[in-house]
């Protein structure tokens, strides 16, 4: 046992957390700033980060499933604005079938964002995908799955003012995805570890970057002649925030290794304790930062809201504490 | 990065998950029940005589050199076991380790970790809790002895220990945390008079109150240097907060597991919020667990025990309080007619958020400490 990155690991979050701050948003204004933000979409495509989960041969990644974790984490901690994870995901599940990857493709999720969507089930979202993204649905086939594109339709929509959500265009039929194989349970279950593991460091991230901004306010903003950070009463606010962030990196740190490390199940269920722990931790963090920044807070103009929008969208996006609560109760205490 | 065992760590798994199954003392939890604290001592020599105590500490002390990490091993197999957590005295060890000379450690430390000598620790008293400086117990001089005068409580194990490690004043001339030296002070001798403290859960055994009139300690018997007793009260409860040092996940995870087996010889007794509570619960331990393993690891950069402890602390509260919690909701109403386990547990947690340092005061070192905000 040995928790700890590895140099390249901890090379790999040095420079996506560099690129994330320099190119991510610093300020509201800057979520309209067109030049940056293609700026930011070029540097993550040279940086060869969305090719992370494509085949390298012999079927495997050409990274794991902890570098993809760490990528993810640094693009959450600056609310970073470029469609990161749902190409990932994409990507990762045509390798898993066998097909070459695409450029901008995403998979469409049910409309509770839970589970991947099964053609032809009306109503699915496209999330974090490219304006123009193809969306890869489940077909049903002989008991498993094959895979099927249609388009995503519309303006990208939603809580989330980073990352897109668009409403999947129905077809008739599905398009049929070239070269791809069936996928059997199994590969879903190890596609959904993974959804697990990088909505958890987007959380992480999401953390990590609210209470940065949020300590340094607090240290900063003035009030009966001090700063408001000396007041015990919001200390200890900002000290369970900082526990919270602590206990959410420690599960989903393992979630990000068992997904590709442990047996699918475990993979799966690993991934669910770190989402319940996570999405419930980012929910308290991302308020907290809030309430610290006091009125500010409550505007549009102040960035809190804008982590806590990211923080809604990625407890969602694969199941909410809720959801996995409920699901881990059904695994190991038996149906109700 | 990597959760899975090296040969060597699956080698010491398997190997203690053997002795375990031949001996198991299926003692009830330390949190609800004066048994676990009667048959602690046993335990304790059992589990060091096979090997499987102090891992981490230095062969000449009984301990064997492992690195830090094994101890989540051994508190894996404890919980999966069902077993009783290992017995919590790390803190002790680190704290005359870092301390104590050569000539203390040799004579103390072997009794300490095998649990042939057993020890209380006399540092809070009836004025002096999350305020330990102010603490008014005097160490006077007389000869190569010195007299101990005081009241001292929140004092685990008192009514078994052979030793306590006190904190007294020897210097009433200086700032109060400079005024304080350490000894080890035997107990059985007619200037010291313990009182068990019975806790809301009931529990008599494990929480004492010792009277000092007229104690005597032989100078020698000073750990460290005098005026050194506040660092090495620091050092001490800095590891008191640490779970890796404490083992109390394998508690936790035990509870779970009979709250989950208790569910599952009855699903349909049970409503939605509880079976979700039940896994939050688990989600909360497997956390703690998660968390010792990363922080145990970071000790193979060298060990570090600064304000980090603090967290630790917190994230231990937060699932002990957790599984109270869920224990008093799985159990309903029977918790308050029949099911005194389940009370017990609950009660017995409100104490972690006190002990070892209140968690006001984590928070308040949490945040000046590690995210760098002002003084109040």
């Amino acid at each position: 046992v040995d928790t700890r990155l590895t140099p390249e690991q901890a090379e790999l979050q040095r420079s996506a957390r560099q690129l994330a701050s320099r190119l991510g948003p610093a300020t509201v204004a800057d979520l309209d700033d067109a030049d940056r933000s293609s700026k930011l979409r070029a540097a993550v495509l040279e940086a060869g980060w969305l090719e992370l989960r494509d085949e390298a041969g012999d079927g495997a990644p050409v990274g794991g499933s902890v570098e993809a974790a760490i990528v993810t984490e640094a693009l959450g901690g600056t609310v970073a604005d470029v469609a990161f994870m749902g190409p990932v995901l994409a990507r990762d599940l045509l390798r898993r079938a066998g097909a070459e990857a695409g450029d901008d493709v995403v998979v469409g999720m049910t409309s509770t964002l839970d589970a991947p969507a099964i053609w032809p089930d009306g109503a699915a979202y496209a999330v974090d995908g490219p304006a123009d993204a193809e969306v890869l649905v489940l077909v049903p086939r002989d008991g498993a799955f094959a895979l099927g594109r249609v388009d995503a339709a519309g303006p990208g929509e939603g809580a989330d003012l980073t990352r897109g959500v668009r409403p999947v265009q129905v077809r008739t039929s599905a398009a049929p995805v070239p070269g791809a194989r069936a996928l059997d349970a199994d590969d879903l279950l190890r596609w959904t570890a993974l959804g697990l593991a990088l909505t958890s460091a987007d959380l992480v991230g999401v953390m990590r970057g609210v209470l940065d901004l949020t300590v340094a306010y607090a240290a900063d903003r003035k009030q009966f002649g001090v700063a408001v950070g000396s007041f015990q009463a919001v200390q200890h606010l900002l000290a369970d925030a900082h526990c919270l962030l602590e206990g959410s990196i420690s599960v989903a740190q393992h979630a990000a290794w068992a997904a590709d490390a442990l047996p699918a199940a475990e993979a799966v269920e690993a991934g669910r304790i770190a989402k319940a722990y996570c999405a419930r931790a980012a929910r308290t963090v991302c308020e907290t930062a809030i309430q610290v920044h006091g009125g500010i807070g409550n505007t549009w103009e102040c960035m809190a809201h804008v982590f806590l929008r990211r923080a809604l969208l990625s407890a969602q996006w694969f199941g909410d504490d809720g959801a996995q609560l409920r699901a881990l109760a059904d695994t190991r205490l038996g149906a109700a | 990065m990597d959760y899975f065992d090296s040969p060597a760590e699956a080698e010491f798994r398997a190997r203690f998950r053997a002795w375990l199954d031949a001996n198991n003392p299926g003692l009830p939890a330390s949190s609800t029940d004066d048994e676990y604290w009667a048959r602690q001592a046993e335990w304790h020599t059992a589990l060091f005589d096979a090997g499987f105590f102090g891992l981490s500490w230095p062969k000449r002390f009984g301990g064997q050199e492992l690195p830090a990490v094994f101890d989540v091993i051994l508190d894996e197999e404890l919980a999966f076991a069902g077993a009783p957590p290992r017995p919590s005295l790390g803190y002790l060890v680190q704290g005359i380790t870092e301390h104590g000379s050569d000539e203390i450690q040799d004579r103390f430390l072997p009794g300490l970790i095998s649990g042939r000598e057993r020890w209380c620790q006399g540092f809070s008293e009836p004025d002096a809790g999350s305020d330990l400086a102010s603490l008014r117990t005097t160490a006077k001089p007389d000869g190569d002895e010195f007299v101990i005068e005081g009241h001292k409580i929140w004092t685990s194990y008192s009514d078994v220990a052979d030793w306590c490690l006190l904190l007294a004043r020897t210097d009433s001339d200086v700032a109060k945390h400079k005024g304080l030296s350490a000894f080890a002070v035997p107990m059985d001798q007619p200037g010291i008079e313990q009182r068990p403290l019975k806790m809301i859960n009931g529990i008599t055994n494990e929480f004492g109150q010792v009277s000092f009139n007229g104690a005597r300690v032989p100078a020698a018997n000073m750990i460290g240097a005098p005026g050194e007793g506040w660092r090495l009260a620091m050092t001490i409860v800095s590891h008191e907060r640490e779970p890796g040092e404490l083992g109390y996940v394998a508690r936790y995870a035990k509870t779970v597991q009979q709250l989950e087996r208790a569910v599952q010889f009855d699903p349909p007794a049970f409503t939605a919020r509880q079976r979700e509570a039940v896994a939050w619960a688990q989600v909360e331990t497997e956390m703690l667990r998660l968390h010792v393993c990363r922080r145990l690891s970071e000790r193979l950069d060298g060990i570090e025990h600064g304000p980090g402890g603090s967290v630790d602390k917190l994230l231990m509260t937060w699932t002990e309080q957790t599984v109270g919690a869920v224990a008093l909701e799985v159990a309903g109403a029977d918790a308050v007619t029949a099911d005194d386990v389940a009370l017990r547990t609950y009660l017995y947690s409100r104490a972690q958020s006190v002990m070892g340092g209140t968690s006001q005061i984590q928070k308040n070192i949490v945040a000046q400490r590690i995210l760098g905000l002002p003084p109040s």
